[in-house]
Protein backbone atom coordinates (compact mmCIF):
# COMPACT_ATOMS: atom_id res chain seq x y z
CA UNK A 1 0.00 0.00 0.00
CA UNK A 2 1.19 3.59 -0.81
CA UNK A 3 2.02 5.83 2.24
CA UNK A 4 -0.27 8.67 1.08
CA UNK A 5 -3.35 6.06 0.82
CA UNK A 6 -2.38 4.38 4.16
CA UNK A 7 -2.50 7.80 5.41
CA UNK A 8 -5.62 8.66 4.23
CA UNK A 9 -6.66 5.13 5.58
CA UNK A 10 -5.79 6.39 9.44
CA UNK A 11 -7.10 9.62 8.60
CA UNK A 12 -10.56 8.46 8.22
CA UNK A 13 -10.74 5.66 10.52
CA UNK A 14 -8.71 7.27 13.39
CA UNK A 15 -10.78 9.63 14.87
CA UNK A 16 -13.77 7.76 14.84
CA UNK A 17 -11.97 4.68 16.64
CA UNK A 18 -10.23 7.30 19.24
CA UNK A 19 -13.39 8.42 20.43
CA UNK A 20 -15.49 5.20 20.56
CA UNK A 21 -11.80 3.78 22.38
CA UNK A 22 -11.88 6.40 24.73
CA UNK A 23 -16.44 6.59 25.27
CA UNK A 24 -17.09 3.13 24.84
CA UNK A 25 -14.71 0.86 25.22
CA UNK A 26 -12.84 2.54 28.52
CA UNK A 27 -16.25 2.97 29.59
CA UNK A 28 -17.27 -0.60 29.02
CA UNK A 29 -14.10 -1.43 31.16
CA UNK A 30 -14.16 0.62 33.94
CA UNK A 31 -18.10 -0.88 34.11
CA UNK A 32 -16.37 -4.37 34.39
CA UNK A 33 -14.25 -3.14 37.33
CA UNK A 34 -16.41 -1.39 39.11
CA UNK A 35 -18.54 -4.50 39.65
CA UNK A 36 -15.31 -6.49 41.37
CA UNK A 37 -15.19 -3.38 43.85
CA UNK A 38 -16.93 -2.54 47.47
CA UNK A 39 -19.17 0.19 47.64
CA UNK A 40 -18.37 3.45 50.13
CA UNK A 41 -19.94 4.48 52.88
CA UNK A 42 -22.05 6.99 51.59
CA UNK A 43 -22.23 5.53 48.20
CA UNK A 44 -19.85 5.22 45.68
CA UNK A 45 -16.82 2.97 46.04
CA UNK A 46 -14.71 2.28 48.51
CA UNK A 47 -11.07 3.18 48.26
CA UNK A 48 -9.02 0.64 46.69
CA UNK A 49 -5.27 -0.17 47.88
CA UNK A 50 -3.24 -1.25 44.88
CA UNK A 51 0.22 -0.75 46.67
CA UNK A 52 3.37 -3.14 46.79
CA UNK A 53 3.31 -5.26 49.42
CA UNK A 54 -0.40 -5.43 50.20
CA UNK A 55 -2.60 -8.76 50.49
CA UNK A 56 -4.08 -9.16 47.79
CA UNK A 57 -7.39 -10.20 49.91
CA UNK A 58 -7.21 -6.47 51.24
CA UNK A 59 -6.55 -5.09 47.78
CA UNK A 60 -10.50 -3.71 47.69
CA UNK A 61 -11.19 -5.95 44.93
CA UNK A 62 -14.22 -8.49 45.40
CA UNK A 63 -16.64 -11.22 43.84
CA UNK A 64 -18.96 -10.39 47.12
CA UNK A 65 -21.63 -8.89 44.89
CA UNK A 66 -22.23 -11.57 42.50
CA UNK A 67 -22.32 -13.66 45.01
CA UNK A 68 -24.82 -11.23 46.45
CA UNK A 69 -26.76 -11.24 43.16
CA UNK A 70 -26.90 -15.23 43.46
CA UNK A 71 -27.76 -15.42 47.59
CA UNK A 72 -31.35 -13.27 47.21
CA UNK A 73 -33.72 -15.35 44.57
CA UNK A 74 -35.32 -11.81 44.30
CA UNK A 75 -32.86 -11.16 41.62
CA UNK A 76 -32.41 -13.93 39.43
CA UNK A 77 -36.37 -13.76 39.78
CA UNK A 78 -36.47 -10.24 38.06
CA UNK A 79 -34.32 -11.60 35.45
CA UNK A 80 -36.57 -14.56 34.98
CA UNK A 81 -39.75 -11.58 35.14
CA UNK A 82 -37.79 -9.64 32.32
CA UNK A 83 -37.21 -12.40 30.18
CA UNK A 84 -40.90 -12.91 30.27
CA UNK A 85 -42.09 -9.78 29.53
CA UNK A 86 -39.44 -9.35 26.66
CA UNK A 87 -40.73 -13.12 25.11
CA UNK A 88 -44.32 -11.77 25.94
CA UNK A 89 -43.73 -8.63 23.69
CA UNK A 90 -41.81 -10.03 21.13
CA UNK A 91 -44.66 -12.74 20.54
CA UNK A 92 -47.33 -10.16 21.05
CA UNK A 93 -45.49 -7.97 18.16
CA UNK A 94 -45.10 -10.95 15.68
CA UNK A 95 -48.67 -12.00 15.76
CA UNK A 96 -49.49 -8.40 15.30
CA UNK A 97 -46.72 -6.80 13.03
CA UNK A 98 -47.02 -10.24 10.49
CA UNK A 99 -50.85 -9.48 9.07
CA UNK A 100 -49.83 -5.81 8.67
CA UNK A 101 -46.65 -6.33 6.98
CA UNK A 102 -47.81 -8.95 4.91
CA UNK A 103 -50.54 -6.21 4.30
CA UNK A 104 -48.37 -3.16 3.50
CA UNK A 105 -46.07 -5.93 1.45
CA UNK A 106 -48.90 -6.77 -0.89
CA UNK A 107 -50.28 -3.01 -1.30
CA UNK A 108 -49.36 -1.23 -4.36
CA UNK A 109 -46.40 0.97 -4.41
CA UNK A 110 -48.43 4.31 -4.06
CA UNK A 111 -50.09 2.74 -0.40
CA UNK A 112 -47.34 0.90 0.50
CA UNK A 113 -44.98 4.34 1.08
CA UNK A 114 -48.37 5.67 2.55
CA UNK A 115 -48.47 2.94 5.37
CA UNK A 116 -44.50 2.51 5.94
CA UNK A 117 -45.14 6.55 7.13
CA UNK A 118 -47.64 5.56 9.20
CA UNK A 119 -45.85 2.88 10.70
CA UNK A 120 -43.12 5.08 12.03
CA UNK A 121 -45.22 8.59 12.25
CA UNK A 122 -45.12 7.70 15.93
CA UNK A 123 -41.35 8.26 16.37
CA UNK A 124 -42.13 11.91 15.47
CA UNK A 125 -43.46 12.12 18.90
CA UNK A 126 -41.68 12.27 22.40
CA UNK A 127 -41.27 9.15 23.70
CA UNK A 128 -42.48 10.09 27.21
CA UNK A 129 -45.14 11.71 25.79
CA UNK A 130 -46.43 8.31 24.03
CA UNK A 131 -46.18 6.46 27.55
CA UNK A 132 -48.01 9.56 29.04
CA UNK A 133 -50.94 9.09 26.53
CA UNK A 134 -51.18 5.70 27.84
CA UNK A 135 -51.68 6.47 31.10
CA UNK A 136 -55.02 8.31 29.78
CA UNK A 137 -56.48 5.97 28.28
CA UNK A 138 -55.66 3.76 30.88
CA UNK A 139 -56.03 5.24 34.05
CA UNK A 140 -59.29 4.45 35.94
CA UNK A 141 -61.66 7.36 35.04
CA UNK A 142 -60.81 6.93 31.14
CA UNK A 143 -63.88 5.57 28.49
CA UNK A 144 -61.49 2.13 27.63
CA UNK A 145 -61.61 1.73 31.43
CA UNK A 146 -65.32 2.04 31.82
CA UNK A 147 -65.61 -0.18 28.76
CA UNK A 148 -63.30 -3.19 29.86
CA UNK A 149 -65.26 -2.82 33.26
CA UNK A 150 -68.51 -2.34 32.19
CA UNK A 151 -68.00 -5.88 30.15
CA UNK A 152 -66.78 -7.52 33.13
CA UNK A 153 -69.68 -6.28 35.18
CA UNK A 154 -71.88 -7.96 32.61
CA UNK A 155 -70.16 -11.09 32.95
CA UNK A 156 -70.27 -10.54 36.60
CA UNK A 157 -66.12 -10.34 37.37
CA UNK A 158 -65.33 -7.95 40.05
CA UNK A 159 -63.72 -4.57 38.23
CA UNK A 160 -60.19 -4.33 37.47
CA UNK A 161 -57.25 -1.49 37.78
CA UNK A 162 -56.13 -1.08 33.89
CA UNK A 163 -52.98 0.66 35.35
CA UNK A 164 -49.95 0.10 37.14
CA UNK A 165 -50.39 -3.19 36.30
CA UNK A 166 -47.95 -5.91 34.44
CA UNK A 167 -50.76 -5.72 31.75
CA UNK A 168 -50.21 -1.85 31.07
CA UNK A 169 -46.60 -2.82 31.24
CA UNK A 170 -46.74 -5.29 28.33
CA UNK A 171 -49.14 -2.63 26.67
CA UNK A 172 -47.03 -0.28 26.63
CA UNK A 173 -43.76 -2.25 25.57
CA UNK A 174 -45.74 -4.06 22.32
CA UNK A 175 -46.64 0.03 21.66
CA UNK A 176 -42.90 0.99 21.53
CA UNK A 177 -41.80 -1.40 19.74
CA UNK A 178 -44.08 -2.51 17.63
CA UNK A 179 -42.46 -0.49 14.55
CA UNK A 180 -39.13 -2.46 14.90
CA UNK A 181 -40.79 -5.82 13.96
CA UNK A 182 -42.97 -4.19 11.46
CA UNK A 183 -40.10 -2.43 9.48
CA UNK A 184 -38.00 -5.95 8.81
CA UNK A 185 -40.89 -7.92 8.68
CA UNK A 186 -41.97 -5.67 5.66
CA UNK A 187 -38.56 -5.61 4.16
CA UNK A 188 -38.43 -9.56 4.31
CA UNK A 189 -41.81 -9.76 3.08
CA UNK A 190 -41.37 -7.38 0.21
CA UNK A 191 -38.42 -9.02 -1.73
CA UNK A 192 -40.56 -12.35 -2.19
CA UNK A 193 -41.16 -13.39 -5.38
CA UNK A 194 -44.52 -14.03 -6.41
CA UNK A 195 -44.03 -16.21 -9.12
CA UNK A 196 -43.56 -18.71 -6.08
CA UNK A 197 -46.59 -18.45 -4.88
CA UNK A 198 -48.32 -18.74 -8.27
CA UNK A 199 -45.97 -21.83 -8.74
CA UNK A 200 -47.35 -23.13 -5.45
CA UNK A 201 -51.26 -22.70 -6.51
CA UNK A 202 -50.78 -24.37 -9.90
CA UNK A 203 -49.44 -27.55 -8.42
CA UNK A 204 -52.73 -27.74 -6.14
CA UNK A 205 -51.87 -25.67 -2.49
CA UNK A 206 -54.67 -24.25 -0.88
CA UNK A 207 -54.14 -20.72 0.36
CA UNK A 208 -53.31 -21.94 3.86
CA UNK A 209 -50.80 -24.35 2.20
CA UNK A 210 -49.34 -21.43 0.04
CA UNK A 211 -48.63 -19.26 3.40
CA UNK A 212 -47.42 -22.14 5.32
CA UNK A 213 -44.76 -23.96 2.99
CA UNK A 214 -43.92 -20.59 1.09
CA UNK A 215 -44.49 -17.56 2.50
CA UNK A 216 -43.79 -18.78 5.91
CA UNK A 217 -40.36 -19.92 6.00
CA UNK A 218 -38.75 -17.44 3.69
CA UNK A 219 -40.12 -14.74 6.06
CA UNK A 220 -38.03 -16.59 9.31
CA UNK A 221 -35.08 -14.45 8.69
CA UNK A 222 -37.23 -11.52 9.03
CA UNK A 223 -38.77 -12.45 12.11
CA UNK A 224 -35.48 -13.02 13.57
CA UNK A 225 -33.82 -10.06 12.75
CA UNK A 226 -37.12 -7.97 14.05
CA UNK A 227 -37.44 -10.30 17.41
CA UNK A 228 -33.73 -9.01 18.40
CA UNK A 229 -35.15 -5.63 17.92
CA UNK A 230 -37.60 -5.79 20.18
CA UNK A 231 -36.01 -8.52 22.60
CA UNK A 232 -33.00 -7.00 23.55
CA UNK A 233 -34.46 -3.24 23.56
CA UNK A 234 -37.41 -4.16 26.25
CA UNK A 235 -34.92 -6.10 28.51
CA UNK A 236 -33.18 -3.30 29.61
CA UNK A 237 -36.27 -0.70 29.62
CA UNK A 238 -37.01 1.15 32.61
CA UNK A 239 -39.14 3.88 32.07
CA UNK A 240 -42.28 1.90 31.14
CA UNK A 241 -42.29 -0.20 33.80
CA UNK A 242 -41.35 2.49 35.65
CA UNK A 243 -44.34 4.83 34.59
CA UNK A 244 -47.07 2.21 33.91
CA UNK A 245 -45.96 -0.52 35.97
CA UNK A 246 -47.21 -0.76 39.87
CA UNK A 247 -44.59 -1.09 42.58
CA UNK A 248 -44.49 -4.98 42.02
CA UNK A 249 -43.76 -4.88 37.78
CA UNK A 250 -39.79 -3.74 38.15
CA UNK A 251 -37.68 -5.26 35.67
CA UNK A 252 -33.71 -5.27 35.61
CA UNK A 253 -33.88 -2.11 34.46
CA UNK A 254 -35.64 -0.18 37.43
CA UNK A 255 -33.15 -2.24 39.60
CA UNK A 256 -29.88 -0.94 37.81
CA UNK A 257 -31.27 2.78 37.89
CA UNK A 258 -32.08 2.29 41.54
CA UNK A 259 -28.50 1.24 42.47
CA UNK A 260 -26.79 4.14 40.48
CA UNK A 261 -29.59 6.90 41.39
CA UNK A 262 -31.30 5.35 44.30
CA UNK A 263 -29.18 3.80 46.96
CA UNK A 264 -25.70 4.81 45.22
CA UNK A 265 -24.28 1.30 45.02
CA UNK A 266 -22.42 1.07 41.94
CA UNK A 267 -20.62 -1.66 42.54
CA UNK A 268 -23.74 -3.75 42.70
CA UNK A 269 -25.23 -1.83 39.99
CA UNK A 270 -22.25 -2.58 37.49
CA UNK A 271 -22.83 -6.17 38.72
CA UNK A 272 -26.67 -6.09 37.16
CA UNK A 273 -25.62 -4.25 33.90
CA UNK A 274 -22.79 -6.76 33.61
CA UNK A 275 -25.52 -9.75 34.13
CA UNK A 276 -28.01 -7.62 31.91
CA UNK A 277 -24.71 -7.36 29.02
CA UNK A 278 -24.15 -11.16 29.68
CA UNK A 279 -27.91 -11.92 28.78
CA UNK A 280 -28.20 -9.61 25.79
CA UNK A 281 -25.20 -11.60 24.42
CA UNK A 282 -26.35 -14.62 24.97
CA UNK A 283 -30.00 -13.73 23.40
CA UNK A 284 -28.22 -11.79 20.55
CA UNK A 285 -26.17 -14.91 19.61
CA UNK A 286 -29.19 -17.60 19.90
CA UNK A 287 -31.11 -14.94 17.53
CA UNK A 288 -28.28 -14.85 14.94
CA UNK A 289 -27.89 -19.02 15.36
CA UNK A 290 -31.31 -19.21 14.60
CA UNK A 291 -31.23 -16.86 11.79
CA UNK A 292 -28.17 -19.08 10.07
CA UNK A 293 -29.62 -22.51 10.33
CA UNK A 294 -33.23 -21.49 9.56
CA UNK A 295 -31.69 -19.46 6.60
CA UNK A 296 -33.80 -20.87 3.65
CA UNK A 297 -31.66 -20.88 0.20
CA UNK B 1 -59.04 14.43 40.23
CA UNK B 2 -55.67 12.89 39.86
CA UNK B 3 -53.40 15.54 38.74
CA UNK B 4 -51.67 12.92 37.08
CA UNK B 5 -54.20 11.73 34.98
CA UNK B 6 -56.11 15.07 33.99
CA UNK B 7 -57.52 14.67 30.47
CA UNK B 8 -60.48 15.65 30.82
CA UNK B 9 -62.70 17.04 27.31
CA UNK B 10 -64.11 20.70 27.79
CA UNK B 11 -62.54 22.20 24.24
CA UNK B 12 -59.98 23.71 22.39
CA UNK B 13 -57.70 26.59 23.66
CA UNK B 14 -54.05 28.22 23.26
CA UNK B 15 -54.14 28.99 26.93
CA UNK B 16 -51.14 26.59 27.31
CA UNK B 17 -48.96 27.97 24.66
CA UNK B 18 -49.31 31.12 26.48
CA UNK B 19 -48.44 29.42 29.22
CA UNK B 20 -45.55 27.83 27.93
CA UNK B 21 -44.17 31.15 27.08
CA UNK B 22 -43.84 32.10 30.25
CA UNK B 23 -42.63 28.77 31.86
CA UNK B 24 -38.75 29.41 32.02
CA UNK B 25 -37.68 26.41 32.95
CA UNK B 26 -39.36 24.30 30.27
CA UNK B 27 -37.89 27.04 27.51
CA UNK B 28 -34.82 26.79 29.22
CA UNK B 29 -34.61 22.70 28.93
CA UNK B 30 -35.82 23.18 25.18
CA UNK B 31 -32.82 25.43 24.22
CA UNK B 32 -30.96 23.41 26.12
CA UNK B 33 -32.35 19.92 24.35
CA UNK B 34 -31.62 21.78 21.07
CA UNK B 35 -27.76 22.55 21.77
CA UNK B 36 -27.24 19.53 22.73
CA UNK B 37 -28.80 18.17 19.67
CA UNK B 38 -27.03 20.24 17.21
CA UNK B 39 -23.53 19.71 18.77
CA UNK B 40 -24.34 15.91 19.43
CA UNK B 41 -25.54 15.23 15.62
CA UNK B 42 -22.36 17.68 14.34
CA UNK B 43 -20.16 15.18 15.82
CA UNK B 44 -21.62 12.36 15.00
CA UNK B 45 -21.97 12.82 11.27
CA UNK B 46 -18.15 13.66 11.47
CA UNK B 47 -17.10 10.86 13.17
CA UNK B 48 -19.80 8.52 11.84
CA UNK B 49 -19.38 9.74 8.26
CA UNK B 50 -15.48 8.58 8.70
CA UNK B 51 -16.33 5.40 10.18
CA UNK B 52 -18.79 4.59 7.42
CA UNK B 53 -16.47 5.64 4.59
CA UNK B 54 -13.37 3.45 6.43
CA UNK B 55 -15.56 0.33 6.61
CA UNK B 56 -16.64 -0.43 3.27
CA UNK B 57 -13.42 0.53 2.30
CA UNK B 58 -10.76 -1.37 4.63
CA UNK B 59 -11.30 -4.79 5.60
CA UNK B 60 -11.81 -2.89 9.28
CA UNK B 61 -11.90 -5.65 12.25
CA UNK B 62 -12.24 -3.49 15.20
CA UNK B 63 -14.50 -0.29 14.00
CA UNK B 64 -17.74 -1.96 12.87
CA UNK B 65 -17.81 -3.89 16.12
CA UNK B 66 -17.16 -0.50 18.44
CA UNK B 67 -19.60 1.75 15.95
CA UNK B 68 -22.41 -1.06 15.48
CA UNK B 69 -22.27 -2.46 19.25
CA UNK B 70 -23.90 0.80 20.68
CA UNK B 71 -26.71 0.91 18.21
CA UNK B 72 -27.78 -2.31 19.28
CA UNK B 73 -27.26 -2.97 22.98
CA UNK B 74 -30.04 -1.58 25.51
CA UNK B 75 -29.25 2.06 26.19
CA UNK B 76 -29.23 1.75 29.67
CA UNK B 77 -26.22 -0.21 29.64
CA UNK B 78 -24.34 2.96 27.63
CA UNK B 79 -25.91 5.60 30.06
CA UNK B 80 -24.51 3.73 33.33
CA UNK B 81 -20.78 2.54 32.37
CA UNK B 82 -20.61 6.52 30.73
CA UNK B 83 -21.74 7.59 34.26
CA UNK B 84 -19.14 5.59 36.09
CA UNK B 85 -16.50 7.23 33.25
CA UNK B 86 -17.28 10.70 33.79
CA UNK B 87 -17.57 10.22 37.49
CA UNK B 88 -14.62 8.41 38.35
CA UNK B 89 -11.71 8.64 35.50
CA UNK B 90 -13.02 12.25 34.23
CA UNK B 91 -13.58 13.73 37.01
CA UNK B 92 -16.19 15.27 35.08
CA UNK B 93 -19.21 17.51 36.19
CA UNK B 94 -22.27 16.20 34.63
CA UNK B 95 -24.02 18.60 32.42
CA UNK B 96 -24.65 19.39 29.27
CA UNK B 97 -21.07 18.15 27.56
CA UNK B 98 -21.32 14.74 29.26
CA UNK B 99 -24.61 14.64 27.40
CA UNK B 100 -23.36 15.94 23.82
CA UNK B 101 -20.34 13.12 24.20
CA UNK B 102 -23.27 10.27 25.15
CA UNK B 103 -25.77 10.99 22.79
CA UNK B 104 -22.31 11.42 20.21
CA UNK B 105 -21.49 7.81 21.01
CA UNK B 106 -24.77 6.11 20.02
CA UNK B 107 -25.18 8.10 17.25
CA UNK B 108 -22.02 7.43 15.28
CA UNK B 109 -23.49 4.08 14.45
CA UNK B 110 -26.55 5.29 13.02
CA UNK B 111 -24.79 7.64 10.83
CA UNK B 112 -22.31 4.90 9.68
CA UNK B 113 -24.75 2.43 9.03
CA UNK B 114 -26.68 4.83 6.85
CA UNK B 115 -23.44 6.05 4.84
CA UNK B 116 -22.24 2.92 4.41
CA UNK B 117 -25.49 1.54 3.27
CA UNK B 118 -25.28 4.21 0.55
CA UNK B 119 -21.86 3.46 -0.71
CA UNK B 120 -22.44 0.09 -1.20
CA UNK B 121 -25.00 0.46 -3.69
CA UNK B 122 -22.50 2.44 -5.67
CA UNK B 123 -20.39 1.26 -8.78
CA UNK B 124 -17.33 1.26 -7.61
CA UNK B 125 -15.94 1.59 -11.04
CA UNK B 126 -16.30 5.74 -10.49
CA UNK B 127 -13.08 5.67 -7.74
CA UNK B 128 -11.05 3.60 -10.53
CA UNK B 129 -11.85 5.90 -13.22
CA UNK B 130 -10.51 8.77 -11.07
CA UNK B 131 -7.64 6.94 -10.10
CA UNK B 132 -6.96 6.35 -13.47
CA UNK B 133 -7.36 10.21 -14.38
CA UNK B 134 -4.81 10.85 -12.18
CA UNK B 135 -7.10 12.29 -8.71
CA UNK B 136 -5.24 12.08 -5.96
CA UNK B 137 -6.88 10.21 -2.60
CA UNK B 138 -8.10 13.57 -1.46
CA UNK B 139 -9.12 14.72 -4.85
CA UNK B 140 -11.28 11.37 -5.34
CA UNK B 141 -12.45 11.98 -1.72
CA UNK B 142 -13.82 15.90 -2.23
CA UNK B 143 -14.84 15.75 -6.00
CA UNK B 144 -15.72 12.09 -6.33
CA UNK B 145 -17.28 10.49 -3.12
CA UNK B 146 -18.45 13.33 -0.90
CA UNK B 147 -20.99 14.60 -3.15
CA UNK B 148 -22.33 10.95 -3.88
CA UNK B 149 -22.39 10.09 0.43
CA UNK B 150 -24.24 13.65 0.66
CA UNK B 151 -27.75 12.75 0.97
CA UNK B 152 -26.63 9.48 3.04
CA UNK B 153 -24.64 12.28 5.31
CA UNK B 154 -27.54 14.46 5.52
CA UNK B 155 -30.36 11.67 6.35
CA UNK B 156 -27.75 10.71 9.39
CA UNK B 157 -27.60 13.97 10.71
CA UNK B 158 -31.20 14.68 10.69
CA UNK B 159 -31.14 10.95 12.25
CA UNK B 160 -29.19 11.99 15.26
CA UNK B 161 -30.44 15.22 15.52
CA UNK B 162 -34.19 12.99 16.20
CA UNK B 163 -32.60 10.35 18.43
CA UNK B 164 -30.84 12.91 20.49
CA UNK B 165 -33.27 15.27 21.07
CA UNK B 166 -36.17 12.58 22.11
CA UNK B 167 -33.35 10.10 23.84
CA UNK B 168 -34.76 9.38 27.71
CA UNK B 169 -32.36 6.79 29.22
CA UNK B 170 -28.79 8.16 28.34
CA UNK B 171 -29.33 11.60 29.17
CA UNK B 172 -31.28 10.50 32.37
CA UNK B 173 -27.84 8.77 34.03
CA UNK B 174 -25.63 11.58 32.32
CA UNK B 175 -28.08 14.51 33.50
CA UNK B 176 -26.18 15.82 36.57
CA UNK B 177 -28.04 17.96 38.44
CA UNK B 178 -27.71 21.29 36.59
CA UNK B 179 -29.33 22.62 33.71
CA UNK B 180 -33.29 21.50 32.73
CA UNK B 181 -33.44 19.29 29.82
CA UNK B 182 -36.29 18.92 28.50
CA UNK B 183 -37.26 14.74 28.25
CA UNK B 184 -36.15 14.94 32.04
CA UNK B 185 -38.54 17.59 32.58
CA UNK B 186 -41.20 15.74 30.84
CA UNK B 187 -40.27 12.80 33.13
CA UNK B 188 -40.32 14.81 36.57
CA UNK B 189 -43.94 16.26 35.20
CA UNK B 190 -45.36 12.63 34.35
CA UNK B 191 -43.58 11.42 37.76
CA UNK B 192 -45.70 14.75 39.59
CA UNK B 193 -48.42 16.23 38.01
CA UNK B 194 -49.14 17.31 34.60
CA UNK B 195 -50.04 20.15 32.80
CA UNK B 196 -50.75 20.64 29.06
CA UNK B 197 -47.90 22.65 28.80
CA UNK B 198 -46.17 18.83 28.19
CA UNK B 199 -48.53 18.52 25.50
CA UNK B 200 -47.89 21.67 23.73
CA UNK B 201 -43.75 21.62 24.32
CA UNK B 202 -44.11 18.27 22.52
CA UNK B 203 -46.54 19.41 19.74
CA UNK B 204 -44.28 21.98 19.16
CA UNK B 205 -41.12 19.69 19.00
CA UNK B 206 -43.22 17.21 16.75
CA UNK B 207 -43.73 19.74 14.56
CA UNK B 208 -39.71 20.53 14.60
CA UNK B 209 -39.55 16.66 14.25
CA UNK B 210 -41.70 16.61 11.15
CA UNK B 211 -40.35 18.85 9.27
CA UNK B 212 -36.76 17.31 9.34
CA UNK B 213 -38.85 14.06 8.27
CA UNK B 214 -40.14 15.51 5.25
CA UNK B 215 -36.56 17.27 4.59
CA UNK B 216 -35.31 14.25 5.03
CA UNK B 217 -37.57 12.17 2.95
CA UNK B 218 -36.94 15.21 0.08
CA UNK B 219 -33.33 14.15 0.25
CA UNK B 220 -34.04 10.35 0.25
CA UNK B 221 -35.91 11.06 -3.29
CA UNK B 222 -33.58 13.01 -4.80
CA UNK B 223 -31.18 10.08 -3.82
CA UNK B 224 -33.37 7.26 -5.65
CA UNK B 225 -33.30 9.67 -8.56
CA UNK B 226 -29.62 9.68 -8.56
CA UNK B 227 -29.32 5.88 -8.60
CA UNK B 228 -31.51 5.38 -10.98
CA UNK B 229 -29.95 7.39 -13.78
Amino acid sequence: MQTSSRLLKWLISGPPLLFLLIFFVAPSLIMVFTSFRLPGEFGGLAPINILPGEVAGDSGLTIETYQFFFSDFIYTEIFLKSFAVATFTTLICIAMAYPLALLIARSRKKFRNLMIMLVVLPFASNFLVRIYAWMIILGPESGFSHFINGILAFLGIAPVTLLFSPFAVLIGMVYVHLPFMILPLYTNLEKHDPILLDAAQDLGANSWQRFWYVTWPQSLPGIFSGSALVFIPVLGMFAIPDILGGTGDIMIGNLIKDQFLGTRDWPFGSTLSIMLTLAVLGTAGLFSWFARTRNPV
Amino acid sequence: MNPKLNAEWVGFTLHWYKALLNNHEMLLAARNSLIIAISASFLATTLGTMAGLAIHRYKLKVLPILAFTPVAMPEILLGVSLLLFFLQVLNLTLGMLSIIIAHTTFCIGFVAIIVRARLQGMDESIFEAARDLGATPWQTFHQITLPLIRPAVIAGALMSFTLSIDDFVITFFTKGAGEPILPIQIYTMIKVAVTPEVNAISTLLMLLTLTLIIIATRFDTSMLKGESK
